[in-house]
């Protein structure tokens, strides 16, 4: 095995691990914890894949955003509530039963699709190209991104405003 | 490690996603499983960029964590307003517009 296939292997075991903890323990808090790791993860992920500015941005984002904001809010609710969020499951069977029945048919696809063995080699510095297409081709959609993140920020701020 | 691979982690991690999704009560639990199928659908996007060598995948990736990000930030700020007026995050007692 080469190293990236060792490096691999161990991305998924971790990946897989974080994420079955994150559905299946019972503390909330807990699995907003295995969550973080699971992004990670997947920045760690994207490292293989030879996008390092992604990890930067899946890091910074997901990992120091998502997770402080879902923090948050536990902290608020639970606070509110006076006591730890146990969190029950239900459907249990019925949930694993579709869930292995969509893998069960991505995998089918897969296993039928054209799928390329070998990547082809980089060209160049990929974070370069990202950036010059964010302010060419892709100019319009970033200032989208831009309206798209202040009318969030507004959302957010007036459902959390203090009653009148 | 083929292309193949890193899809098959991809519908792994979406499955494992949509089993949260499905079996949790909590709200919050989730968004936490809706995360876990939007990163999937990242992992997918970055492997065919990088594999079939367009620049696409990679910039789509980009936005998508950005309007995730913002998703998490409105969801939550339900999540918060339905608690307040409500008393519960439980998907389950949230049926008001039940007919």
């Amino acid at each position: 095995m080469t190293a990236e296939a060792v490096a691999f292997v161990g991305v998924a075991v971790v990946l897989l691990g974080s994420s079955l903890a994150v559905v299946l323990t019972p503390n909330l808090f807990h699995s907003i914890l295995y969550l973080a790791v699971a992004l990670v993860a997947t920045g760690v992920v994207f490292l293989l894949l030879d996008a390092p500015f992604l990890f930067g941005v899946q890091l910074l984002l997901y990992a120091g955003g998502v997770v402080t904001i879902v923090v948050f809010a536990i902290m608020l609710t639970e606070r509110l509530v006076g006591r730890t969020i146990r969190q029950a499951s239900r459907y249990l069977i019925n949930g694993a039963l579709l869930s292995v029945a969509v893998f069960a048919g991505v995998a089918g696809f897969l296993v039928q699709a054209p799928l390329a063995g070998a990547r082809p080699g980089v060209s160049g510095d990929l974070t370069l190209a990202v950036g010059r297409a964010l302010v060419g081709a892709f100019a319009v959609p970033l200032e989208l991104l831009g309206v798209l993140l202040v009318i969030a920020l507004l959302g957010a701020l007036y459902f959390a405003r203090s009653e009148p | 490690m083929p292309l193949g691979a890193y899809l098959t982690l991809a519908a792994l991690v979406f499955a494992i996603g949509l089993f949260g999704v499905l079996t949790r009560r909590n709200a919050v639990g989730i968004l936490l499983g809706i995360e876990l199928m939007l990163n999937a659908v990242n992992i997918n996007l970055v492997a065919f960029a990088r594999f079939s060598g367009d620049l696409g995948g990679i910039l789509f990736t980009l936005f998508t964590i950005a309007i995730t990000v913002a998703e998490v930030a409105v969801g939550l700020a339900i999540v918060i307003v339905i608690f307040r007026v409500r008393r519960t995050v439980e998907a389950d007692h949230l049926d008001l517009l039940r007919g």
